[in-house]
């Protein structure tokens, strides 16, 4: 029972508390690129998942094996040929969006999310709670990815996975679509935001300030 | 001039790596908070990038590229969906190499910016360089203008964004908004401001 709780807490402790993206700040390298449509979202999402977990798990398997000295050097053939298949996959069955995707795909290779996740917990942790882990960090992560998505594409072009919600006035809606949100400014904005938002809610994450100043004085 | 003058100041100011394309992004957040510790990085950066793009650009034309066994009478193999795995590796071998040569030779340089070389086998914006030189099938001139121009762009972002904070340290800011959050809002207006340069590279 106490193991299975045990699991739990490592599941969804990276969803808010301990969430990748807002709070050890891995893995926006790729978060921030690919929010401009929530379908490309979705699909970064899975893929990342999918990489992730996997890759805990396969890291986790062999961890008796792999000599210390070389272990980066493993890990990293280990995700980039799990991110070698994925992209096949997403070129074969989804090609569409996986040009949208570009070079974002490949990117989660160096994703430091992956290699964070592999290096501190799965190298040292049996298979069972690497993969929860691994699949709690990927479910954290979507869940930013997928936020920042919809606000973009929602706000942006006015419409939810290519359907409209609001009717635009160019079509005889009312709403005056913001392409700032379709740039990459507003994905830093979004980002910031949402760090702001969460860290207010919770404020036991908030940083402590790097430099007290110095104390006022009193004129002469 | 022209054509691969234009290709350094578009990679350098309209594509920059991590205000427009986000890609460098985890280093480009971590190691801003000091001017000094941020000018290391970008040094460090155009070098790791100047090479490992025109490198990998000889290695995908002459060994992954489809048809490029041709001389060897095999055009028909097609090794380009291995193209991660040999960027990863020949970035990774730069970047030790690159440590050992300026450990051997330049230890001054090498106590300033030591820590930061082993973790940009692991950067973005390297990778990423190497698959946009790909994707946009640059030649090995154009590749080294290219890697050049990122890595100078990536330093001058850097740069301006530890000025930039090592100013705020002391501004009184919410709470919930110090550190990351900030950091994130100043890229963003940063990188509002470099969008504008597009306009100054003649298309």
């Amino acid at each position: 029972m106490l193991a299975r709780e045990g699991l739990l807490a490592t599941l969804t402790g990276p969803l808010l508390e301990r969430n990748p993206v807002t709070l050890q700040i891995l893995g926006i390298c790729s978060a921030l690129a690919v929010t401009t449509s929530l379908d490309t979202a979705l699909t970064m999402s899975v893929s990342l998942t999918i990489v992730l977990v996997l890759s805990a798990a396969i890291v986790s398997l062999i961890r008796r094996h792999i000599p210390g000295t070389i272990r980066l050097i493993v890990q990293i053939v280990i995700v980039a040929s799990l991110v070698i298949v994925i992209d096949q996959v997403l070129q074969a069955y989804f090609f569409d969006i996986s040009q949208r995707l570009s070079v974002f795909v490949g990117l989660i290779t160096t994703n430091c999310l992956v290699l964070g996740r592999t290096e501190s917990f799965a190298r040292s942790n049996p298979v069972l709670p690497s993969v929860v882990d691994a699949l709690g960090n990927g479910l954290g992560y979507s869940l930013v990815l997928i936020v920042i998505a919809a606000l973009r594409e929602l706000f942006g072009a006015g419409k939810l996975l290519g359907h409209v919600v609001l009717p635009l006035a160019e079509e005889g809606g009312w709403f005056t679509p913001l392409s700032l949100m379709l740039l990459a400014p507003s994905a830093f904005f979004l980002l910031g935001g949402l760090v702001w938002a969460l860290r207010s809610v919770l404020p036991e994450q908030a940083e402590a300030p790097e430099v007290t100043p110095p104390e006022p004085q009193e004129p002469r | 001039m022209g054509d691969l003058g234009r290709l350094f100041l578009n990679a350098m100011f309209v594509e920059n790596m991590p205000l427009s394309f986000f890609l460098g992004l985890c280093t480009f957040l971590a190691l801003s908070r000091r001017p000094a510790t941020a000018l290391g990085l970008g040094i460090a950066m155009i070098g790791v990038m100047g090479l490992t793009v025109p490198l990998n650009q000889l290695i995908y034309s002459h060994v992954l590229a489809p048809g490029a066994w041709g001389w060897a009478g095999r055009p028909d193999i097609d090794l380009s969906y291995l193209n991660l795995l040999a960027f990863i590796g020949l970035i990774a071998a730069t970047v030790q190499l690159l440590e050992m040569v300026i450990e051997r030779f330049f230890p001054a340089i090498h106590a300033a910016f030591g820590v930061f070389l082993p973790l940009l086998t692991v950067q973005c914006a390297i990778l990423g360089g190497s698959l946009f030189m790909v994707e946009r099938r640059y030649d090995l001139s154009e590749s080294l203008v290219f890697g050049l121009g990122s890595g100078a762009g990536f330093a001058l972002a850097v740069v301006m964004l530890s000025a930039i904070r090592s100013r705020l340290s002391y501004a009184d800011l919410p709470d919930g908004l110090r550190g990351l959050g900030i950091t994130f809002i100043l890229a963003g207006m940063m990188s509002l401001g470099f969008s504008s340069f597009a306009q100054m590279v003649a298309q």
